[in-house]
């Protein structure tokens, strides 16, 4: 099937088998590996990109269903030479180990402080309408689609506060 | 220039002690970092070569019997595939055991297990390959299975190997003041990476180029060209990034062979990345475990009796049992000791190593036993521990290398604020949650592996290390780079690491806790004989040179690095265990303090708090051993109150392959850990002075919690992990 996607502010003329994922056709297609497999189910956010500024697991969605969808990968989140303050965090806190569920982590932690920010409560807010704070529990709790079995949790989270403490 | 090292004596002076680079040790953030936090750092799965196909594996769909008959015919005429590629001799049955040097089982007509590779399905594309993967069609002829571990444990056969005796167990037990005898549980689990195994295999001529997801590539590349029947020279097999092992990835997989096969048949590279369930089915698992642990005491809280005897499930043929006993066997003293394991013969995936095999589980029953006895003499856990520290081990009389426990069982205590701990059980309430506090030690023996790497000098002055070692989340790239930077007088900026790749030097590989200390002593030794050369070059003796910030200095002589004569300027080193891992108990030590709360109606057990303190000599890069621990730190929160796979009894299928279903710790189960080192070095272990630290995190943590559940609730739960169906039943009503 002939298509278009927008990513990372480019956009990519593809000819792609329907049944393929959003997920597979970044990987195998467009040879944009940041984004990882490590369930091909929605069960562990290691392929998490953002979708017109929401985060998703691009495994669980077809790449034919996204024309004229904004799509942001890692890749169009920083560079090695030029950091998003979030990937310099990482880096900084030592929030990874193995290092392969980190772009998943790092896109979706950057949705989570945007949906911070426009105030959406989480299951550990104390109120659905105020404010939510950036605790270590509310960081926790919104982050706990993105699995990390070298299990560099506390770290992530201390990554994101500094980097959400700066922002508000 | 070469040179190597056999330990046969302790080393008693470390030129990191002397250096003045004054980089080793520091808190310094991985060289790697930019590239994995960009998506830059390539996994297995993620080169592509010309012409790749991409192939499926299929798996039995029995638990056991034999394959009957594959139709590939309809399968071949959809679109796409390019053959269903298939060998019943060599295709892998069973992974590979860490550090194998041979072929692990081969053979996939007779079906041992439940998902056991049988086939690969290889298309133009993924989604083809997976479709067809799905259509194929199998016939099979169906055996009896052992699938229920209850009803095969009475045919166990013990392991000669593991069993030994000293003294009268049964005598000390009933003259003892305090006694436990009891039985602990264990489920299987599994590593579960968060990459999958992966496998891109292609050839050039007769050689086989493997790009793979494993953790022991110099021994990977033995299993791999005996499985082939190549020579070892014919198989290269790279792994720059490796997205996390836990054991898993110590020994070739099935879908390494396969895709080598495919290849081979097709003419053109094949990449097979298994997914989620097949990492579950046909990897490697640690086996459940039943242990019945038996400690007895006298009056003044002194052990008399320490037995720990264990049952492990192992597919016929495969002799690995999980040394539960291992850390039981020095850490407390006690005149009287029984251990040993028994194998039952199961029909399940490969029981191996997974993360701490032996302390990771055996721990959770020893320490737990331990409260039990703390709790019947009326003494606090933690001075009962203190007092049956044994002079030196037990059993062989040998002298401990190093080993700080009491001061880390004092610190931690001190520091978590223990001694306001109420020993009363269900004594503390907040709200509905019943809260209490637990502790454990852990403890982790220390190995060396025979270790080599290259490091050169280059004309620019900057440093290049190679060997063939793995980094799979270690922290690797970054504590050879400080070592180098440190003994050559260099910026960490100024040292190259390359890892991952079997044209370099062999390398111990990443495995019980051992990369580190024995990869970085290569390392070291390479860079002593550098700076021998460089003395030489300056025409003095060693012990003047002085080499920092990019300069070789010696009396009055001051000449940068890069001035030197580095048309070669190269040293390759091996490390070799000696004498000192015979003559002395090896081990790092810590404890581990914990705050959980069981919610008053449900029974669920949340982790409030947790506090480790460890002794684990050198630490070569204090922010990743911190990242080391909090990963053992929270495979033990997993292991205690989540984690658990589960087969069938009925036909052998695992029930929850998949990480919806096996229930990995997320971010929200983890509280801020704190982990605290203590200052140490061991000169028995290595030239750098430093002990394992991969899996010490992991040793105890469980049984803290499992400690702490006790004395939130008053409900003892011998049986992991410890879901709330366990403890609901006993929940103390609220006042
Ligand atoms: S790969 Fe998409 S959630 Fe796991
Ligand atoms: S860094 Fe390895 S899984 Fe998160």
């Amino acid at each position: 099937m002939q298509m278009t996607l927008a990513i990372n502010g480019a956009d990519h003329a593809l000819d792609v088998d329907p049944r393929t994922s959003l997920l597979d056709v970044l990987r195998d297609h467009l040879d944009l590996t940041g984004s990882k497999k490590g369930c091909d189910h929605g069960q562990c956010g290691a392929c998490t990109v953002l979708l017109n500024g929401r985060r998703i697991n691009s495994c669980l969605t077809l790449a034919v269903m996204h024309e004229g969808d904004e799509i942001v990968t890692i890749e169009g989140l920083g560079t090695p030479d030029a950091l998003s303050p979030l990937q310099a965090a990482f880096v900084a806190h030592d929030g990874y180990q193995c290092g392969y569920c980190t772009p998943g982590q790092i896109c979706s932690a950057t949705a989570m402080l945007a949906e911070i920010k426009a105030g959406w409560p989480s299951h550990v807010s104390d109120d659905l309408e105020g404010a939510p704070e950036l605790s270590a529990a509310e960081i926790s709790e919104r982050m706990s689609g993105n699995i990390c079995r070298c299990s560099a949790y506390p770290n992530i989270v201390d990554a994101i506060a500094d980097v959400g403490r700066d922002r508000s | 220039m070469e040179t190597s090292l056999k330990m046969d004596v302790p080393v008693q002076h470390s030129l990191l002690d002397s250096t003045n680079q004054n980089i080793i040790s520091r808190p310094i953030d991985r060289v790697e970092g930019p590239l994995k936090v960009s998506g830059q750092a390539r996994y297995a799965a993620e080169f592509k070569l010309p012409g790749m196909a991409h192939g499926v594996l299929v798996g039995a769909q029995i638990g056991k019997g034999s394959v009957a008959r594959i139709d590939a015919g309809g399968v071949e005429a959809m679109a796409g595939v390019l053959g269903v590629v298939t060998d019943f001799d060599l295709f892998l049955r069973n992974s590979a055991q860490g550090m194998a040097t041979e072929a692990p089982c081969q053979g996939v007509r007779e079906i041992a297990y439940f998902g056991q590779p049988i086939a690969l399905v290889v298309a133009t594309t993924f989604e083809q390959a997976r479709h067809a993967a799905q259509a194929l069609e199998v016939t099979y002829e169906k055996g009896e299975g052992r699938f229920d571990f209850d009803a095969e444990q009475g045919k166990a056969q013990p392991k000669d190997s593991t069993l030994s005796s000293q003294g009268d167990i049964d005598a000390a037990l009933a003259q003892a003041h305090g006694r436990v005898d009891g039985v602990w549980t264990t489920p299987s689990q599994t590593s579960a990476a968060m990459e999958p195994h992966a496998s891109l295999a292609h050839w050039e001529g007769d050689s086989l180029v493997l790009y793979g997801s494993y953790q022991m590539l110099s021994t990977n590349r033995m299993q791999l060209a005996d499985a082939l029947g190549l020579d070892i020279e014919k198989v290269r097999i790279r792994a720059h990034y490796v997205g996390g092992g836990f054991g898993a990835k110590l020994g070739i997989a099935a879908e390494s062979v396969a895709a080598a096969l495919a290849a081979k048949a097709l003419g053109r590279p094949v990449r097979v990345v298994m997914t989620r369930q097949q990492v579950f089915e046909t990897t490697v698992r640690r086996s459940n475990t039943r242990q019945r642990v038996r400690l007895a005491a006298d009056t003044d809280g002194r052990l008399t009796a320490v037995a720990h005897e264990t049952l492990t499930a192992n597919l016929d043929g495969e002799d690995f049992s999980e040394p539960v006993s291992a850390a039981t066997k020095f850490l407390y003293g006690g005149a009287n000791r029984t251990f040993g394991n028994e194998i039952v013969r199961m029909d399940q995936v490969l029981s191996g190593s997974m993360r701490a095999p032996g302390e990771a589980v055996g721990m959770l029953a020893l320490e737990g036993a331990m409260d039990e006895l703390a709790e019947k003499l009326g003494l606090d856990p933690v001075e009962l521990r203190l007092r049956n520290l044994p002079d030196r081990h037990p059993g062989s009389d040998l002298p401990f290398s190093s080993r700080s426990l009491a001061e880390c069982l004092t610190i931690g205590a001190r520091d978590f604020g223990w001694p306001r701990r109420n020993r009363q059980p269900a004594a503390t309430l907040d709200g509905e949650w019943w809260i209490g506090l637990g502790m454990a030690a852990a403890a982790r023996s220390n190995m060396l592996i025979k270790s080599s790497a290259r490091v050169s000098l280059q004309p620019d002055g900057r440093a290049l290390v190679e060997t063939d070692m793995t980094d799979i989340g270690t922290g690797t790239y970054t504590v050879l780079a400080q070592i180098t930077a440190e003994l050559l007088g260099l910026r960490v900026e100024d040292v190259a690491v390359h890892l991952g790749d079997t044209t370099f030097p062999p390398a111990s590989g990443s495995g019980g806790s051992f990369g580190a200390a024995s990869a970085g002593s290569s390392v070291y030794l390479a860079c002593e004989k550098l700076r021998e050369a460089i003395a030489g070059q300056l025409g003095g003796d060693v012990d003047t040179l002085v080499l920092s910030d990019g300069m070789a200095r010696m009396g009055n002589i001051s000449v940068p690095l890069a001035d030197l004569d580095t048309g070669p300027l190269d040293a390759t080193a091996t490390i070799e265990p000696g004498e000192t891992g015979e003559n002395f108990v090896q081990a790092a030590f810590g404890a581990h303090f914990a705050e959980v709360g069981v919610n008053a109606h449900t029974g669920e057990v949340r982790v409030r708090r947790m506090e480790s303190t460890f002794a684990a000599g050198r630490i070569l890069n204090e922010k990743t051993a911190t990242s080391q621990c909090y990963g053992g730190i929270v495979f033990g929160i997993g292991g205690a109150l989540t984690e658990e796979m589960i087969h069938d009894t009925r036909h052998g299928a695992i029930v929850n392959r998949d990480l919806a279903e096996y229930h990995l710790p997320v971010n929200a189960d983890v509280p801020q850990l704190k982990v605290r080192f203590l200052e140490e070095r061991d000169h028995a272990a290595n030239p750098l002075l430093a002990k394992g630290i991969g899996e010490l995190g992991i040793s105890g943590a469980g049984a803290a919690l499992a400690n702490a559940v006790y004395n939130a609730c008053g409900v003892r739960v011998r049986d992991f992990p410890i879901t709330l169906d366990k403890l609901i039943a006993d929940l103390p009503d609220l006042p």
